[in-house]
Parts: C-alpha cells; sequence; structure tokens
C-alpha cells in the first residue's frame, strides 16, 4: 500500500501539466454542484422563509373560545423538540371609524412575548411602535391613507356583536403583503378579550417550527400530546400546497443536476485514468517483472484517484463557495439585497466534497483492474 | 555444482486454441549450474527469448516443467510467482526498462521496495555500492530519462542485483549499446558473476561476446542445436 501510494504520487507528479488539468476537471464539475445546490438551498430557504417564515407554521383553530390555555401550550410546547414557539391569539372582525372614514378590519390580539417570535413586528413597524397598553393599537401601513390617521389618533372600533371601543394608535407596520397592510390591526391580548368580553380566553394557538418539512409529524405528536384527534389542527403544508410542490420539485431538480454532475465527473475521471493506464503499461509491465502483486499494481490507480479526487474536491469546494458568495454579493435586487440570499449548508458542503472523492475513488476501479490484468509478457514482447 | 534450474520437455505453443497454432519451442531440456555464467544465441525468432521469459516466470509454458532449485515454478500462483520474481530472479532487458519518473537510487531500490522491506541504511548503502559498481558514482540522483543509454542499462544491472538473485536473466543487455559499452558491461557481468556466485543466462546475437561465457546454448527453430561447456 505504502509503495502503491508513494508509486502514485510520482505519477502524478512526473506529469504535472496533465494532473493539474485533471484537478481543475474534477474541480468544476464539483464547483457547479456545490454553486447550483448552495443557490438552490437559499432560493429554498428563502422562498419558505419569505412565505411562512413570519407566520404560524401549525396552528390550532377552536370552534369556541377558550379558556385555560396555559396548560394546552405547555403540553404542545413540551410534545416535540421541533417546536420552537408558541403563542396564544384572539382574533375578531368589525370595523374601525374615523370620523366619516370606515374601513372593515381583523382585529387580532397578540401575547406580543412570544407572537413577536413568529411574526417579527418589532422589524415590521415602520413608524412609531407596538401597542403595550390596554386599547392601544398597531395598524397595516395602507390605513394611514384610507383613514387618513397619524400615530396618536383616537378611533372607534366598531362591531354589530361587541361594544363599540376608543382605540389609540401607536404606529404603523408593513407586512409586505397589501391584504394585510389594509386589514390587521393588532393590539396586546388583554384589548380584544376585554372587548369579547369573555374573561381570558383565546381563540387560535399558533407555533413555528426547527424543520418546516416535519409539520406533518409534528402535528401527529401535538394530537397524541393533547389526546384529541378531532381538534382542526392546520399545518401550513395542508394550507399551501403549491408551495410545498414546487419546493419539492425544486429539490428533486437539484438532485438531478447534481446526480448529472457526479457522472460526468466520474466518466471524466475514468476516461482520462484509463488512458494513463496505457501510458504507464511499460511502467506496469517493468513493475510486474520486478515481482509487484496485481494488487498493488491496482492500488496505483485507486491511489491516483484518490489523491485526485482530494485535490480536486477541495478545489472544486473553494471555487463553488467562492462563485456562490460572488452570485449573492453581485446579483442584487434594486433594493441592495441579494436576489438569493447566501446559505452556506455545510453539511451540504462537505457531502458534495465527499461524493466527489469517492466518485474519483470508484472512478479508478476500472482503470486499477485493468492494470491488475496488464499481461507483462505482452508489454515485455511490444517493448 | 548443483543444478539451480533444471528445464525438461519445455514447449511453448501461440494460440493453442486458434485454426492456426504457432509453436516456437519443442521440449527443451536443460540445466543450470549454480553460479554459471551461460549464453543462448540464436538467429532472431529462434525462441530464445520465449525461453528466458519462461524461464523467468514471466511466461507460462504449454508443456513441460520448470524446476526452481528443485521446485517446481507450474504449482505456483500468480502472486506466488511475482513473489519469486521479487526475490530470485534478476532481470536485465533489451531495452532497459528503468521507471523514468524515478531516480537511478530509486530505480535500483525499486525491487527491495516491492518485497515491502523498510529500506534501511545498509539497504540503501549497497544501492549506492551497486551503482558505484557499474561506474554511476554521482549519478545516484539523476532521473532515469537523464541518463545515456548506456548508463541506463548499468542501472538495470544494479537493479537486477539488489535483492541479491540467485539467478540473473538477461535478454541482449547490450543491444542497444556500442562495441565499446557493450565490452564494458560484459565486463561487469563477469566481475558481478565472480563476486557475488550469481548465475548468469544471458541472450546474445553476439558470438564474439558469448564466446566469453562458460556455456553456450544455440537454439534453432524452437530447439537445441548445440549445446557447449568449457
Amino acid at each position: 500500500m505504502k509503495l502503491a501510494f508513494s508509486i502514485a504520487k510520482r505519477f502524478l507528479l512526473s506529469a504535472k501539466r496533465q494532473t493539474i488539468v485533471i484537478i481543475f476537471g474534477i474541480a468544476i464539475g464539483v464547483s457547479i454542484q456545490v454553486f447550483i445546490g448552495l443557490l438552490l438551498t437559499g432560493l429554498g430557504d428563502s422562498l419558505v422563509d419569505s412565505t411562512i417564515g413570519s407566520s404560524s407554521q401549525i396552528t390550532i383553530i377552536y370552534e369556541d373560545n377558550v379558556s385555560d390555555y396555559d396548560s394546552t401550550i405547555l403540553a404542545i410546547s413540551e410534545s416535540s423538540e421541533n417546536i420552537t414557539v408558541v403563542t396564544e391569539t384572539l382574533t375578531i372582525g368589525g370595523s374601525l371609524v374615523n370620523d366619516s372614514l370606515t374601513e372593515n378590519i381583523v382585529f387580532r390580539g397578540f401575547n406580543f412575548e412570544t407572537a413577536n417570535e413568529i411574526y417579527k413586528f418589532d422589524d415590521l413597524i415602520v413608524d412609531g411602535q407596538l401597542p403595550t397598553l390596554m386599547n392601544q393599537v398597531a395598524l397595516g401601513i395602507e390605513f394611514k391613507e384610507m383613514l387618513n390617521i397619524e400615530i396618536g389618533d383616537t378611533l372607534v372600533f366598531d362591531s354589530p356583536i361587541y361594544d363599540q371601543e376608543n382605540l389609540v394608535v401607536t404606529g404603523f407596520f408593513d407586512f409586505n403583503v397589501l391584504q394585510v397592510n389594509q386589514s390587521w390591526v393588532i393590539s396586546p391580548l388583554t384589548t380584544v378579550q376585554n372587548i369579547v368580553g369573555e374573561g381570558d380566553v383565546v381563540a387560535q394557538i399558533e407555533m413555528q417550527l426547527d424543520e418546516v418539512y416535519d409539520d406533518l409529524e409534528t402535528k401527529q405528536s401535538i394530537q397524541t400530546a393533547l389526546n384529541n384527534d378531532s381538534l382542526n389542527i392546520i399545518t401550513w403544508s395542508e394550507q399551501n400546497g403549491d408551495l410545498l410542490s414546487s419546493i419539492t420539485s425544486q429539490q428533486s431538480s437539484s438532485i438531478l443536476i447534481q446526480v448529472c454532475v457526479i457522472i460526468s465527473v466520474i466518466l471524466s475521471i475514468v476516461s482520462v485514468l484509463s488512458i494513463t493506464v496505457l501510458q504507464k503499461s511499460r511502467q506496469l509491465g517493468i513493475l510486474k517483472a520486478m515481482g509487484i502483486q496485481d494488487k498493488d499494481a491496482s492500488f496505483i490507480f485507486l491511489f491516483e484517484g484518490f489523491l485526485l479526487g482530494i485535490f480536486g474536491a477541495m478545489l472544486g469546494v473553494i471555487l463553488g463557495v467562492g462563485l456562490t458568495y460572488a452570485f449573492t454579493t453581485f446579483a442584487v435586487g434594486t433594493d441592495g439585497t441579494p436576489l438569493i440570499p447566501l446559505t452556506l449548508d455545510f453539511g451540504f458542503i462537505a457531502l458534495s466534497g465527499l461524493i466527489a472523492l469517492t466518485a474519483s475513488t470508484l472512478a479508478a476501479l476500472s482503470p486499477a483492474i485493468k492494470s491488475s490484468k496488464l499481461s507483462v509478457i505482452e508489454v515485455i514482447r511490444n517493448g | 555444482m548443483a543444478d539451480i534450474l533444471t528445464l525438461n520437455k519445455i514447449i511453448k505453443i501461440y494460440g493453442e486454441n486458434t485454426k492456426n497454432p504457432n509453436q516456437v519451442l519443442f521440449g527443451i531440456d536443460l540445466n543450470f549450474e549454480e553460479s554459471s555464467f551461460n549464453a543462448i544465441i540464436g538467429q532472431s525468432g529462434s525462441g530464445k527469448s520465449t525461453l528466458l521469459n519462461i524461464i523467468g516466470s514471466l511466461d507460462r509454458p504449454s508443456g513441460g516443467e520448470i524446476l526452481l532449485s528443485g521446485k517446481d515454478l507450474s504449482i505456483f500462483t500468480n502472486k506466488e510467482l511475482a513473489d519469486i520474481r521479487n526475490q530470485y530472479l534478476g532481470f536485465i532487458f533489451q531495452f532497459h526498462y528503468l521507471l523514468p519518473e524515478f531516480t537511478a537510487l530509486e530505480n535500483v531500490l525499486m525491487p527491495y521496495r516491492i518485497s515491502k522491506k523498510d529500506i534501511t541504511e545498509e539497504v540503501e548503502a549497497r544501492a549506492y555500492e551497486l551503482l558505484n559498481l557499474v561506474d554511476l558514482k554521482g549519478f545516484e540522483n539523476q532521473l532515469a530519462n537523464n541518463l545515456s543509454g548506456g548508463q541506463q542499462q548499468r542501472v538495470a544491472i544494479a537493479r537486477s542485483l539488489i535483492n541479491n538473485p540467485k539467478i540473473v536473466l538477461a535478454d541482449e543487455p547490450t543491444g542497444n549499446l556500442d562495441s565499446d559499452t557493450t565490452e564494458k558491461v560484459y565486463n561487469l557481468l563477469r566481475q558481478i558473476n565472480k563476486k557475488y556466485k550469481t548465475t548468469f543466462i544471458i541472450i546474445t546475437h553476439d558470438r564474439h561476446i558469448a564466446e566469453k561465457t562458460d556455456r553456450i546454448i544455440e537454439i534453432t527453430d524452437g530447439r537445441i542445436s548445440l549445446d557447449i561447456k568449457k
């Protein structure tokens, strides 16, 4: 093995130009794989993040408002390690009146301490601040023009079911979604509970997950933990079938591209190493005449594949990450943010390198077998 | 002296299973004594190189037996034959066959490294001594490709001796060399034969050189036509 390794190393070093070309060949294959993989991962993550990253990923919707929800929240939190945050909400419909202007609203009461982790309200406030006291509210940015209001104005909440209530505007938020910006009004949970008048009740329990694609398994865990199969639990993937199928097909296409790249890398290594066996057949004949074992002769080429794979994979990973970094740095939108965010998935990068290394070593198998079968007498007789 | 190598009824047929088989050796019977210096001569195509390749276990005979120190080579596997080539035999070819990627010293040490033993100071000293013996002192670290034809052939001779082989098989070792260098190489082989008691079997078409050996065997059309011991 030691001898085979040192001969392999010497064979590679003695044909430096050819070795460099092969290493670059492998590196380019690996870099494309890393680049496309990271780009698609970034694209997928960005798509998931922008679509469901700031909303509830699993929601329990009660038919009637419920009290004594603390124990339920505790049970949910403990049902699965995948759940990162759980929050309770109460939502009612109505309208908001400013003098002669009236707009229909979705009035949502939140426990901001936990809801902030899901909705990132702090980042979404574009004017003023989040409401902290009873009867304070923040509104979608569109209300500013729709109701002609400013921070500090007092508006009237009107509903055919509930009593009228005066609300003070403390800020405006921008969800970047028109429908939300022109319908949502948010306040501390107690404000909505006060209007509803049923005490400390909630209508929904919302949560976010660490691994969003494990939503259905997590839903199952919640159902088991709450011991209630009739609960109306909705996950993001059940609500967004189109989004899920687009992400899934994107992942499939990413795998397909990577498989194609790996195959092309393998084929190039096989063909180059096969030529090397022919080039080195004279040397192999000499070594065999001197008594080298067929196994050791094979190992020379396996080590060549291994060494080419190591350097090709390392260079390829560096090129691929560099290419991805350059792309995300220079391909930016009008607001200066990258079109696709840089996602350095180190597991994926390491896996790409490892696959290239394994592929290079396996690609050397056929030349290695060829070299072990090489007849020394043919080499001697043919000079 | 005892026989180190015995050939009994060696035949060789190329393309045995084809319509036109070509028999090149017809029942060769030979034995070689330890420490002897032998020449095999014959015209091109007479079968002398085929015979040498069979003796060296590079090729297998179609029939007959080869006894090396009394042991029949036909019972050994390819792996064992490789070990025998490494430990008992030294080869010198017409086209010297050095590894161009390695230096003269590394080429000489290669058969020892193939035996999977660590290179000790003693072994390295022996490699230097052999290179000195073939008059290549100072060329040890030159790549094989940077040496002249005569120098490369002398490296090949040093290489064939590194494992202290019992027999050195040489196929036209001076075929590519000028007459002065040819003379030097033969004197060198003779010197080694006397110094290390190594048995030499040398193929040559040069009768002048053959006459300097202890025994001349002539092969004509795959048969022994002359066998003279001095």
